[in-house]
């Protein structure tokens, strides 16, 4: 580092070019501009999928901004709270608007991140060298997740209320320590006051600082490796006599304008729930949800908000009978990786006595359903994390894989989205067995994905990137 | 799991709640009001006469009916019977450990009742609708008043001087789940007394006072509706320009 030097102006320099040169003499101001994406070269093939990281980008800072004056309004106080939300909607100016644009932007933030990790899937996107970046994308969504759960609580209707009894509940199926953790993450022997008040602090400054981090840090990343394409090729094995990538473009203007439309598209969209549709449907805002919470009313039929719906059918999929199907087929896979997998013969046997103990635990005498049921939740989330190292085709776009691998994804999706809409109703034997069937189509997906990702005859990757001109 | 044992133990304490929200009637759709400000009116004046007495509305201001056209005078004459001024909050003056002896249930607020109400089978109005005109007399209740929407509900037909007094007819049918035996199936209402208001004007009346409780509980839901024509026509535009204006700069990408 060498000693401080003040640029130097010329005396007739417009004086915005002087103050600039004065703060990025004492900060890098034009250097963070530039890298991050003024001057960041990305690849100009990006398709429709390549909005939504923008896209999600924007409505997190909506979601801060609505956030910050609903909070201004809101009072997390047991016997105030549903009241304040009306408040809110009726009294304070604009209220309502605020708190539409907060609660679609919920809803709104998870269609977003969702297509956007199903880009990531269609195109490689995590494969190496973007590992990192998938995971602090993989716990930004479990911060989403823990975000939009407890956000939930705050409103004090009905649905807010059990819901969250029947999630903190779900710590209580952990053996030993379970009862008395539910007991601590509540505060009290019900969902409370004490609750709300502890969802609050997490809901609007706990989980917020944790995911601004997370979201810095997936964008360094991206930053620091470039970003991949629909043709899943590194654009910077082939640089151009400027040094950038020819297959590259600089993001400020050409992505900006380009990021400008998607939004505008997305506002308009987006505008018409506010506007025409802010409950859509009970699937935005639970009817249920505007009677307020009460400790001795049972709701006959308690949900999650659609966005947790998928996780929550794997857990409801759990049930004693099907622990039978689960330990037989965790008894197949280590079969399976010892017949197939080239692991060492270690890792084989540590493997195999990992699934030893669990098939023992599965047993109806040792633990039960319930808590396998939480497990396999969890795991279904977790399971994401580990996509770049069981993803082991030779090209990383789906576009050079063998065509029938997009039959797997589409079996895949179907499975994802059958588990979602099942979650939104109330159980019955019939549609139980289906959410039990795609529970084990979506975990095979992943189990399997070392061994089908990398069969077939794959295609071949071109040296330049797809591209059509405007 | 324990969520399903409370369910079952819902679903056995509550047969009468589980049969409203499950095997009920189905709903008759309720008459549009949303833009018919003396039918609101109406529905005010109904609301603060027949509703107000039991229920709350704790969220609605008096003066937030001048968005129905009324003046605060108007108000203030006419409706405001359970408050002092017009800023105040529309509450009830029973007390709720009385509400709870009387009736065996507090009476739920009803500032958003008409959203709360709404479900795969309709609209919360069409429920609200349905429900006013489903009461029926039968001794054997407490309060001598049934209903076939909410099968043995707390609430007394508080419409009835305009409804009248009306019974159920029922005929003998076989039991569809069980072979052989025979049951009770609905077969129409008889009219035991008459009420001030005919069939088609209770019908309206009821149309009126759950159009006001569908404004009621979103006051704001016209302004909404109209200013999002506006915001969405805009951002269409704004959407069609951004569109040139990205094919402008990428036209020159080879």
């Amino acid at each position: 580092m060498g000693a401080f030097k003040e640029t130097k102006f010329p005396a007739d320099a417009p004086a915005a070019q002087k103050a600039l040169g004065w703060v990025d003499d004492r900060f890098p101001l034009t250097k963070l501009w530039n890298d991050q994406w003024g001057k960041y070269y990305a690849p100009k093939n990006f398709n429709f999928w390549y909005i939504f990281g923008s896209l999600a980008m924007l409505v997190l800072v909506l979601q801060i901004v609505t956030g910050i004056f609903l909070t201004m309004h809101y009072k997390p106080d047991a016997n105030l709270a549903f009241g304040s939300v009306e408040y809110i909607m009726r009294e304070v100016p604009w209220g309502w608007l605020v708190r539409y644009m907060h609660s679609t932007g919920a809803s709104a933030f998870f269609i977003i991140v969702y297509l956007h990790m199903t880009r990531g899937l269609l195109y490689g996107s995590y494969r190496k060298p973007r590992e990192l970046i998938w995971l602090f994308g993989f716990a930004i969504f479990l911060c989403l997740m823990a975000e939009a759960f407890f956000g939930y609580l705050l409103p004090w209707g009905q649905m807010s209320y059990w819901g969250a009894q029947v999630i903190v509940n779900l710590f209580g199926a952990i053996p030993l320590i379970g009862p008395d953790l539910s007991l601590w993450i509540r505060g009290d022997y019900v969902v409370s006051d004490a609750t709300l008040n502890r969802f609050f602090a997490f809901h609007v400054i706990a989980i917020p600082l944790v995911l601004l981090g997370l979201v810095a840090a997936h964008l360094i990343a991206l930053h620091e490796v470039g970003s991949s394409n629909p043709d899943g090729i590194e654009v910077k094995e082939n640089l151009g006599p400027d040094g950038h990538p020819v297959d590259s473009i600089p993001s400020h203007p050409y992505y900006t304008v380009h990021d400008l439309f998607g939004v505008s598209v997305f506002l308009t969209i987006f505008s018409a729930v506010i506007f025409f549709a802010p409950e859509m449907g009970g699937y935005f805002l639970e009817y249920n949800n505007f009677l307020p919470g009460d400790s001795l009313k049972t709701p006959l039929h308690i949900a999650p908000t659609w966005y947790f719906t998928a996780f929550y059918s794997v857990l409801r999929a759990t049930t004693a009978d099907f622990m039978w199907v689960l330990m037989f087929f965790v008894a197949a896979y280590v079969v399976f990786i010892w017949l197939k997998s080239r692991l060492s013969g270690m890792t084989k046997t540590v493997i195999a006595v990992i699934a030893l103990v669990a098939i023992v635990g599965m047993l109806p005498q040792v633990l039960d359903a319930k808590f396998w049921g939480v497990v396999f939740f969890g795991s279904s989330v977790v399971i994401l994390a580990f996509l770049p190292w069981l993803d082991k085709s030779p090209v990383k776009s789906i576009r050079y894989r063998p065509s029938w691998h997009k039959y797997v994804y589409a079996v895949f999706f179907i499975s994802f989205l059958t588990l979602g809409y099942l979650g939104t109703l109330p159980p019955t034997e019939g549609r139980t067995i289906v959410s039990q069937v795609c529970t084990l189509l979506y975990f095979s997906f992943f189990l399997f994905m070392p061994w089908w990702s990398a069969m077939g005859t794959f295609k071949k990757v071109p040296d330049r990137v797809v591209y059509h001109g405007h | 799991m324990n969520y399903a044992k409370r369910i079952l133990a819902t679903l056995a304490l509550l047969p009468g709640l589980a049969l409203a929200n499950e095997g009920g009637i189905a709903l008759d759709k309720a008459p549009d009001r949303s833009n018919n400000l003396a039918a609101l009116q109406n529905g005010a004046k109904l609301f603060v006469n027949y509703c107000l007495n039991c229920h709350n509305a704790s969220s609605m201001r008096y003066n937030r009916l001048k968005d129905l056209g009324l003046s605060e005078e108007q108000i203030k004459a006419n409706l405001l019977f359970t408050g002092e001024k017009v800023g105040e909050m529309m509450t009830t003056t029973m007390n709720p450990k009385d509400a709870k002896t009387w009736f065996g249930a507090v009476p739920p607020d009803l500032s958003v009742i008409q959203r709360a109400k709404a479900s795969g089978a309709g609209s919360g109005s069409d429920y609200l609708y349905t429900y006013l005109r489903s009461f029926y007399k039968d001794d054997t209740r407490p309060t001598g008043w049934n209903n076939r929407l909410v099968a043995n509900v707390a609430m007394p037909h508080v419409l009835w001087e305009l409804q009248g007094v009306q019974a159920i007819s029922t005929r003998e049918v076989e039991d569809p789940h069980e072979h052989g035996k025979m049951t009770h199936e609905f077969a129409g209402y008889v009219q035991v007394t008459p009420g001030k208001l005919d069939k088609l004007a209770y019908d309206t009346a009821v149309a009126d006072l759950v159009g006001y409780m569908e404004w009621m509980a979103e006051p704001a839901a016209q302004t909404r509706k109209k200013l999002g024509v506006v915001v969405v026509l805009f951002m269409a535009l704004f959407a069609f320009l951004a569109w040139r204006l990205n094919a402008s700069f990428w036209k020159e990408v080879k």
